[in-house]
């Protein structure tokens, strides 16, 4: 297939995926919209009040970034496992199939179409922080970068659960009893300092710690962790996603009997 | 010139170890309009699924148009439109968004896509439903729908997995129009299907499988040649006690009481009216019981059901 074809390949997939999070708007865009205003209000302002300072900024702050992060995971991984499983089980997966693009194209559109809900989500949730505090940024390319790269790992993700699920509860499984419980342990209402010694060990195994306190630092400033080291683990951790959703899509895993 | 298809040796063993195919070796022409006609398992979908690319195969080669589908999956899809038997689309969806899609995926670019969708939809019928969801058509619009979005990239080798499955007859008619324009357009057209008639209407040539193997392989002519009988259905004016007994014609009573007779290939019909005429039996209507392509196409089956029984009773 020629380059240039390959792009509107790209693209027919990335607006195919962008037509459909913004044709069930109520499904995709709102329902992260009402939770992250619910935790803004309850745990910034409610409790955070009462809490007072984190990490050297007030409560609010502190959970902003931690926020934003928990919902550009959760959108990025649901966007591609339901997207894709949902062509998987109607078998419109086979109007790819047959068609001449390669496996690469077919991943990179979907991470693709799954970083515009999340980035398009995390916009949305940004916005409305800002009627509970103030953002100023600390490193704006950290900012960026942290953002784009982990979005990127989770839609890969949602596209390696999606191959490997066989009915509507896989698709379910990792959201509700690995990533939720990962997001929640990973610093994004505390800083690990007010853990015991061996909780703060084992929190240092948790991938998204990493995520939420590089987003931190280049929106605060403050981190539990080398920042730089953060953005590597992400890295890394596309890398392999990757590698394993391109070997699923050659063989065929769950998509070619 | 090159074949449209060429299939080499091809074996399927799915993971249970079902052998679906057993080495099957078949050419396509260009330009053909060919039929692959075989009883429900016998191994059609699993072949034209393995030359789409939606079921691996376990050995053997495909060639769409000399590009070998290992070496050169790309150049051979590009040639290949596919309708499957099942619908196979984001019910979702608007008509008119499944078809650019599909264009977008061969690397079409939205203006032209749109321009080639509008052409078959309109075509098919189905312009006026663009805008419509395809959850909202019609299962025959829903079939229209899976041809024009096969069209949309202007295959050379359009292939059919029964296509006009639970379609009435009119659209049936009107659906085999349309496939012999595209296929005096050059479009060379593959196609299985359950009614022999639609084989024997449209089809040049034929391959009938059963049990994973190519039973028979050749024209549509060289095949119904080698019918050697045929049955007739005849509607007597008054009702029959037993079947006659018949010099030339084996005869036999069917559950609705009307008289089936057997005529060998070369018989005249005209012996067969005038035995029945001195028996004292007035025939008031007549036809075949199945269409010719039908009774061979039975004839062989059975026969080759029959095979491993002769096999294993040679074995005892």
């Amino acid at each position: 297939m020629r380059t240039d074809a390959m792009m509107t390949a790209f693209s027919t997939i990335v607006l195919r995926e962008v037509r459909r999070f913004t044709r069930i708007w109520p499904q995709t865009l709102l329902p992260p919209a009402v939770t992250m205003t619910l935790y803004f209000i309850i745990f910034g302002n409610l409790i955070g009040s009462r809490i007072g300072d984190m990490g050297g900024f007030d409560y609010m702050a502190f959970i902003v970034p931690g926020l934003i992060m928990m919902a550009v995971i959760t959108s990025s991984y649901a966007n591609v496992v339901s997207s894709f499983f949902s062509m998987k089980f109607q078998r419109s997966i086979e109007e790819l199939l047959v068609s001449p693009v390669p496996n690469w194209v077919i991943l990179a559109g979907y991470v693709a179409g799954g970083m515009a809900r999340g980035l398009g989500i995390g916009l949305i949730v940004t916005l409305l922080s800002l009627a509970f505090t103030q953002l100023s940024i600390h490193n704006l390319p950290m900012v960026v970068i942290t953002v784009f790269l982990t979005s990127a790992l989770f839609a890969v993700g949602g596209f390696i659960n999606a191959m490997l699920a066989t009915k509507f509860d896989d698709i379910s499984i990792v959201p509700t009893f690995v990533l939720t419980p990962l997001t929640y342990l990973g610093g994004v209402f505390y800083s690990i300092d007010l853990l015991p010694a061996f909780w703060q060990g084992v929190s240092m195994i948790n991938p998204i710690l990493y995520m939420v306190n590089g987003f931190r630092y280049g929106i605060l400033g403050v981190s539990d962790v080398n920042p730089f080291i953060a953005l590597g683990m992400i890295v890394l951790f596309i890398t392999i996603f990757s590698f394993v959703a391109l070997r699923m899509l050659d063989r065929g895993k769950g998509i070619r009997s | 010139m090159t074949n449209a298809l060429e299939i080499e040796n091809l074996v399927k063993t799915y993971g249970d170890g079902f052998e679906a195919l057993k080495g099957i070796t078949m050419n396509v022409a260009q330009g053909d309009f060919f039929a692959l006609l075989g009883p429900n398992g016998a191994g059609k979908s699993t072949t034209l699924g393995i030359v789409c690319s939606l079921v691996n195969k376990t050995s053997g080669k495909v060639r769409v148009f000399g590009s070998d589908t290992d070496t050169h999956l790309s150049d051979a899809k590009l040639n290949l439109g596919v309708v499957p038997q099942e619908f196979n689309f984001n019910q979702f969806e608007k008509v008119f968004d499944i078809v650019t899609t599909q264009a977008g995926y061969y690397g079409i670019p939205l203006k032209k896509a749109a321009v080639s969708a509008e052409k078959y939809l309109r075509k098919l019928g189905l312009w006026d439903k663009r805008n419509s969801p395809a959850r909202m058509l019609s299962g025959g619009m829903k079939r229209r729908l899976m041809i024009a979005r096969a069209l949309v990239h202007e295959p050379r080798l359009l292939i059919l997995d029964e296509p006009t499955a639970g379609v009435d007859i009119e659209l049936r008619r009107s659906m085999w129009t349309f496939l012999e324009e595209m296929n005096r357009q050059g479009t060379t057209i593959i196609l299985t299907t359950h009614y022999l008639e639609e084989a024997e209407a449209l089809c040049r040539n034929i391959a009938i499988i059963d049990h994973g193997k190519i039973l028979k392989h050749t024209s549509k002519r060289d095949l119904l040649q080698q019918l050697s009988v045929e049955t007739f259905v005849l509607d007597t004016d008054a009702p029959l006690k037993a079947a006659p007994v018949m010099k030339d014609f084996d005869c036999r009573l069917d559950d609705e009481g009307a008289l089936l007779v057997e005529v060998q290939k070369g018989h005249s019909l005209n012996g067969m009216f005038v035995e029945l005429e001195q028996k004292g039996i007035r025939i008031v209507s007549m036809r075949t019981k199945a269409n010719r392509l039908e009774e061979l196409f039975i004839r062989m089956v059975e026969d080759n059901a029959r095979q491993p029984q002769r096999v294993a009773e040679g074995a005892a």
